[in-house]
């Protein structure tokens, strides 16, 4: 690989590590609250990237009101499947709430075929995304730049919450003890509401941002992303929102940087996560960034 | 100040409280003193809407609380310390205290409240940047009393403070207690540590298979043969 190439790889690396990191602070922060997978995290991110789609085209809205707007129904509907498929099941066994995330998954995509149409739709892609800006012998696509930068913005923000705001605390309380949290006062199903709302719309912008580069919209462009990005917070170690940070990087970082490399791989492309998912089961079970110190009780 | 009249607790098919009646009056400590199984713990867990009773009323500052939510429970100036002090040992020992007056808006009150629980515990002052989950079993249940305080209590309940503590730091656990039962604070306790409850008790119920088998003052419980033999190990 010679050194342009390697540069205009490590470009998409980075951008498509920021879209994967997105996705994942979603699987990770309901995760860690709820203890559960949201299996339909990638149907929420796909439902966002349709919304912004048909905003566009046709409701002729311009792309930032659009964008908007997509994010607001996004965040929306993301609450509407915890109402109506997990809180129901609040005080029931893990099992029976993961089962209940897989169906809804399923039910999601098939409506999905129904309502949308099964056949790809095309994302128009505003100029300023699609510019193509040269430095030197590497060409890039703006969006490549952009999707980093965007990440950046939603990871200080949400860290800020989270780190500083009481809101944040609340969250960080109730994912160690629902119990305890509740005697200090605290309301956890708003605490949960705010969690899924969050997460649905880093998917939103997530789904927003893939449809951008790669602007080819299909019922089923949830299960890949989705999966992966569960891949990636597991590998950052779930329930640690700077664990999928790293987890995202790092995915997509192997991906283009394998494919780059052995050009031959190209086919096994979404095999790689798989594989790291399992290297790393083995290895390091709770995740680069997973803790696993014994408390004191 | 908080009366529970004929509380009933159904956990599935076992009928865990049966019928316990209890008063608390403002500014005593009281105690709850029973074995394992007894229902101590269902009952404090019943007035703080942890656990739905099955029949009963339990009336706080003349207002029916029955079935109410916790947190409104824990608006009113009700409070409790669970059971295994139950600290947030991912949080900070200062975000533990912040977390206590959740429902709090008066920051100068806060801060105020802050400040005694500082003088109360020290220890806390010192370590404000630690995360809880760092800190020795005494000095969380420290946190855990602290954070209570944080709500503002006017009426604190205590499930076991003393819990798997050495015997100097339950020394020190109790005249703590003592001291905020005389800053205005009633105290509802629950102690597997008969004898130290009784001594700084005003009054006590004795609970058994989850009803109230004897109740009297502190002191006089503390003489009774009865409690001596079965609690007090003498």
């Amino acid at each position: 690989m010679d050194i342009e190439l390697f540069f205009q790889q490590l470009a998409n690396a980075i951008s498509l590590g920021s879209l994967y990191a997105l996705i994942a602070i979603g699987y990770t922060m309901v995760y860690g609250i709820l203890r559960l997978i949201n299996f339909a995290h990638g149907e929420i991110f796909m439902f966002g990237t349709y919304i912004a789609f048909y905003a566009m085209t046709s409701f002729l809205l311009p792309w930032g009101g659009a964008f908007l707007i997509a994010i607001v129904l996004t965040v929306i509907f993301g609450l509407l499947v915890e109402r109506a498929a997990y809180k129901p099941l609040r005080n029931s066994p893990r099992m029976s709430v993961m089962i209940s995330a897989i169906g809804t998954s399923f039910l999601i995509q098939n409506l999905a075929i129904v309502i949308f149409g099964g056949r790809p739709k095309s994302f128009p892609v505003p100029d300023l995304f699609n510019t193509v800006i040269h430095l030197g012998n590497i060409s890039i696509v703006s969006i490549t730049f952009i999707t980093p930068i965007i990440t950046a913005i939603v990871l200080v923000f949400l860290l800020y919450i989270v780190d500083k705001t009481k809101t944040g605390m609340a969250m960080r309380a109730v994912s160690k003890d629902y119990e305890a949290a509740r005697l200090m006062g605290i309301d956890v199903n708003w605490v949960i509401t705010i969690t899924f709302g969050i997460g649905s719309g880093l998917a939103a912008i997530g789904g927003i941002m893939w449809g951008l580069k790669y602007p080819s919209l299909l019922p089923m462009m949830g299960l890949m992303p989705g999966l992966k990005c569960f891949i990636a917070a597991v590998i950052g170690g779930i329930g640690n929102i700077r664990g999928a940070v790293v987890g995202g990087f790092l995915l997509g970082l192997i991906e283009i940087m394998l494919i780059a490399a052995l050009p031959a791989l190209t086919g096994y492309r979404d095999a790689f996560a798989f594989v790291l998912l399992i290297v790393i089961l083995l290895i390091k079970p709770t995740g680069i960034m997973g803790k696993n110190i014994a408390e004191k009780v | 100040m908080l009366r529970v009249e004929d509380l009933n607790v159904h956990y599935g098919g076992i009928h865990a409280l049966r019928g316990i009646s209890l008063n608390v009056e403002k500014g005593k400590i009281i105690s709850l003193i029973g074995a394992n199984g007894a229902g101590k713990s269902t009952t404090l867990r019943a007035i703080m809407g942890l656990e739905k009773p099955s029949k009963g009323k339990i009336i706080y500052e003349d207002k029916d609380i029955t079935n109410k939510a916790t947190k409104e429970i824990v608006k009113s100036n009700l409070v409790l310390v669970p059971e295994g002090r139950r600290v947030f040992t991912n949080l900070t020992v200062k975000e533990n205290l912040v977390l206590g007056a959740y429902l709090r808006k008066n920051q100068e009150s806060i801060d105020q409240d802050m400040q005694w629980v500082f003088d109360l515990f020290p220890i806390l002052k010192d370590r404000q940047q630690q995360k809880a989950g760092t800190m020795s079993g005494g000095e969380q249940q420290m946190l855990a009393v602290g954070r209570a305080l944080m709500t503002k209590p006017k009426l604190l309940m205590m499930d076991e403070p003393s819990l798997g503590l050495a015997p100097l730091i339950v020394k020190n656990i109790f005249e703590i207690i003592k001291k905020i039962n005389q800053e205005g604070v009633t105290i509802l306790l629950i102690e597997q540590n008969a004898k130290a409850s009784l001594e700084i008790s005003d009054y006590a119920y004795v609970l058994e298979t989850g009803q109230v088998f004897m109740k009297g003052k502190g002191l006089d419980l503390l003489n009774n043969e009865e409690v001596k033999n079965a609690y007090l190990g003498t």
